[in-house]
């Protein structure tokens, strides 16, 4: 593995997504390959920041107002 | 019909995650709440039919998705942004310029991710056109595997995974062009050393 075919793979190695083989390939790239590893390690802290920031509070009325279309109590 | 307290038990949980996706789907708060209500009672009729130890998680999300498309996708107003040219792999990386040798440390980086504002973020997830949108929803914010989002959006694996990376490459790109027009990342000319 290379450069190329390691960066052309990062997404189906962080998804978890690649054969126990390829996986291992990428890998041992990474572990020699610095600039790589950053990378890599960069998506998945832009992956950790996007989540991170479209968190959304639900409303307290539609919480109210599914319960309530349940035919649920409320409170509870 | 199903008893209504198993069936809160259950899938309640999921009201959070389902109502954000809900608002990155219909970039509106009304629709959101509306779909998420809908897909809630939908998935309430229909829970005699789930079978028991199969993904609920999935099952809602394949509810809402459905219900979306067929519901709310009709009165969209805001027209997809059609700048489909897709760009290469670490995009956002390689302009903060992360593979130059001379970097020693991360930290620039990181430093723009932690700079990118809420708003911003969301505004480039939402300005993805619907199909790649979804399949990154999916994906990056639910952590579904590309198999399961495959059977919530009903097309082929290779389809869902063509999707989700290049929707991913679009919103660094759109990441990438509103850190640079507010300063927030390094000139392009200054990483290529012109």
């Amino acid at each position: 593995m290379d450069c190329e075919q390691t960066i052309h793979r990062v997404y189906e190695y962080l998804d978890g997504e690649l054969t126990v083989w390829r996986r291992r390939a990428i890998t041992r790239h990474l572990d020699e390959c610095p600039p790589c590893a950053d990378g890599f390690t960069f998506e998945v802290e832009l992956r950790r920041v996007i989540v991170s920031k479209c968190h959304e509070e639900v409303p307290q009325d539609l919480k109210a107002r599914i319960a309530g279309a349940l035919g649920l109590d409320t409170a509870r | 019909m199903a008893d209504p307290a198993t069936f809160a038990d259950l899938a309640m949980p999921y009201m959070s995650a389902l109502y954000a996706a809900a608002l990155r789907m219909t970039r509106n708060p009304a629709d959101a709440e509306d779909l998420v209500q809908e897909t809630y009672l939908r998935a309430y009729r229909g829970f005699e039919g789930f079978r028991e130890g199969t993904n609920l998680k999935a099952w809602l999300y394949k509810i809402l998705t459905n219900t979306f498309i067929n519901q709310y996708r009709a009165k969209k107003r805001r027209p997809d942004q059609v700048d489909l040219d897709d760009v290469e792999e670490f995009y956002l990386f390689r302009r903060l310029g992360g593979l130059e040798a001379a970097n020693a440390t991360r930290t620039t980086e990181n430093e723009v991710l932690d700079a990118l504002p809420d708003e911003e973020v969301k505004q480039a997830l939402e300005a993805l056109p619907e199909q790649f949108r979804m399949a990154v929803i999916l994906a990056d914010i639910e952590g579904f595997s590309y198999k399961e989002i495959a059977e919530i959006l009903d097309v082929p694996i290779g389809t869902v995974m063509s999707r989700i990376h290049r929707g991913r490459r679009q919103l660094q790109k759109r990441l990438y062009d509103f850190a640079q027009e507010h300063n927030l990342a390094p000139r392009v000319g200054s990483t290529t050393g012109s």
